[in-house]
């Protein structure tokens, strides 16, 4: 089949501090497909999804080499609107980290700052992030609690739903299930089964099941470099790589 | 086996008796002020002027004075403090510049209030000309609890969950809103505990205000943020070292104390039930 490269990932290398943590690597994130990123703690894959937003420009002391091209600019040339990027390049993280505000607050903080007023357009947009997120029934007649009161699986959806109604292109998922339980697991893959048709979607996960249920094409990383890339079930059922092999056949990790 | 119990027993010893030491010089502090003080309160004494060289009449422009006095204070020393916390834990974390402003600020808190006291002098009474007056106190009292201020923000800050930062930088929010609509809501309770911390300190203290605003007696009230005031720990202060009447005027001092003790205690109270109402709040 053919596809459309979305993001493009060139020879980057990644340095905390004198500390290389990604070595050459090179990707393409296809567009309306889900990408896996799998491998043991430590290998690098937080690192690198954190480098498609520019998120790693926090940590102080670090450097980074290499290009990563979206819509034919590299996001790290001098000049870059960040503020731009992290718009079209939304993130959902390990741990549900919902604002300390209400509901409705925690949709209508991403419109406000980008200058999106109109009460009905707000509305409408907190209403199709929470349905696009299957949370909407849940939480429809206590938008204005807090989403503090919402259980671990329920504040996650209302991250992605928070991440949704800004309309990104791109959705990066940060081992979005590592701090939930199966049941809220299973509906957040659902949701990123749903959500793959609009948008296009990377996904760092610890979990090899949980690479093979969601995604189409698969990463492993190993120390910094990336191993083997390629359609998931090609990498699930006859990989190339050694080590490849030996991670999801559960000899290390 | 034993001798290891009967060490521990020594050392809970001790430390019951630092707790019980502490607790009772506090105790016995409240209980002689009140059983001395308690005598001349009533509500002529809180809502009238003094009369016949302090020996009757009340201690109103004093209460009044103590009052424009912190909210001066606070008024200046909140914005600088909350501007300079920011920069440090926000903007500039780990810059040699921060480093030196906070080794200022520390060495800024260490600073006798005396020594606030003839810098008001020198510098706001005379040379800005501000002369004896509430502006001149508020800016010297400001100066003295701006370290206070700006350590409590600074914790208030940090412990904010980066998360959050993260959650709003990833939503294509910009540094300044992020700070603006995330950060400071979330601190605020915090950094509101550490102000009336310091309102209870700027309230107490003497010597900042004795060469800057205070004085020993006024007919009313003051009418302009130029004129000079009384103010409750300088006129018990004043009661006790000058005038003509030394035991009436002891028994006054001790009313004056008991007052301002009294206010003290009500303001660290509410950092308290603030305090706590906010770990309530907080995140898991």
């Amino acid at each position: 089949m053919s596809e459309e490269i979305r993001i493009q990932a060139e020879k980057i290398n990644f340095y905390y501090g004198a500390k290389q943590t990604l070595k050459n690597v090179n990707m393409s994130i296809f567009k309306n497909r889900v990408t896996a990123i799998i491998g043991p703690s430590g290998c690098g894959k937080s690192t690198f999804i954190r480098l498609l937003n520019r998120m790693n420009d926090l940590i102080p002391n670090t450097r980074v080499e290499g290009r990563i091209i979206l819509d034919n600019q590299n996001i790290y040339d001098p000049g870059v609107d960040v503020v731009a990027l992290r718009r079209k390049v939304g993130m959902v993280f390990q741990k549900p980290n919902p604002f300390p505000k209400s509901i409705r607050d925690n949709l209508s903080y991403g419109l406000k700052i980008n200058g999106i007023r109109g009460v009905d357009s707000i509305e409408d947009t907190i209403r199709r992030s929470l349905e696009e997120a299957a949370l909407w029934d849940e939480v429809k007649d206590r938008l204005n609690e807090s989403a503090l009161r919402l259980s671990g699986g329920q504040q996650q959806r209302l991250c992605i739903a928070r991440c949704l109604a800004v309309k990104p292109e791109v959705i990066l998922f940060d081992e979005p299930c590592a701090s939930l339980d199966p049941i809220s697991t299973k509906r957040i893959e659902e949701l990123i089964e749903q959500l793959k048709q609009r948008y296009t979607i990377v996904i760092v996960t610890h979990n090899m099941q949980q690479a093979a249920r969601v995604s189409d094409y698969t990463a492993f990383m190993y120390l910094g470099e990336l191993i083997e890339f390629g359609p998931t079930e090609k990498i699930f059922t006859v990989p190339e790589d050694k080590r490849t092999e030996d991670y999801i056949s559960g000899k290390f990790g | 086996m034993k001798r290891n119990s009967r060490i521990q027993n020594l050392g809970f010893g001790f430390l019951y008796l630092a707790i019980f030491i502490a607790v009772l010089t506090l105790g016995a502090i409240i209980y002689f002020i009140t059983v001395n003080g308690i005598k001349v309160i009533n509500w002529e004494f809180l809502t009238q002027v003094p009369r016949r060289a302090m020996t009757k009449g009340g201690i109103a422009p004093a209460l009044v004075g103590t009052f424009y006095l912190t909210i001066g204070a606070i008024i200046f020393a909140l914005p600088m403090g909350l501007a300079c916390a920011i920069y440090l834990t926000e903007y500039s974390p780990k810059s040699a510049v921060a480093n030196v402003i906070r080794m200022s600020i520390n060495n800024l808190a260490g600073v006798p209030s005396v020594v606030f006291g003839l810098f008001g002098l020198t510098v706001f009474v005379k040379f800005f000309g501000f002369g004896v007056s509430i502006l001149s106190g508020s800016l010297t009292l400001g100066i003295m609890i701006l370290p206070g201020i700006i350590s409590a923000a600074q914790e208030a800050l940090i412990a904010v969950p980066q998360s959050l930062r993260e959650a709003s930088l990833a939503l294509g929010a910009t540094q300044w809103q992020t700070i603006r609509k995330i950060v400071l809501p979330t601190a605020m309770p915090g950094v509101l505990t550490g102000v009336i911390l310091s309102v209870g300190r700027a309230a107490g203290e003497t010597a900042p205000i004795m060469f800057t605003a205070a004085t020993f007696y006024t007919r009313g009230f003051p009418n302009s943020i130029m004129d000079e005031v009384m103010a409750l720990p300088y006129h018990i202060y004043a009661l006790m070292t000058e005038g003509t009447f030394p035991e009436r005027q002891t028994m006054i001092a001790y009313g004056c104390a008991l007052i301002l003790l009294f206010l003290v205690l009500m303001v660290s109270g509410l950092a308290i039930y603030l305090r706590q109402r906010q770990r309530k709040y907080e995140l898991v």
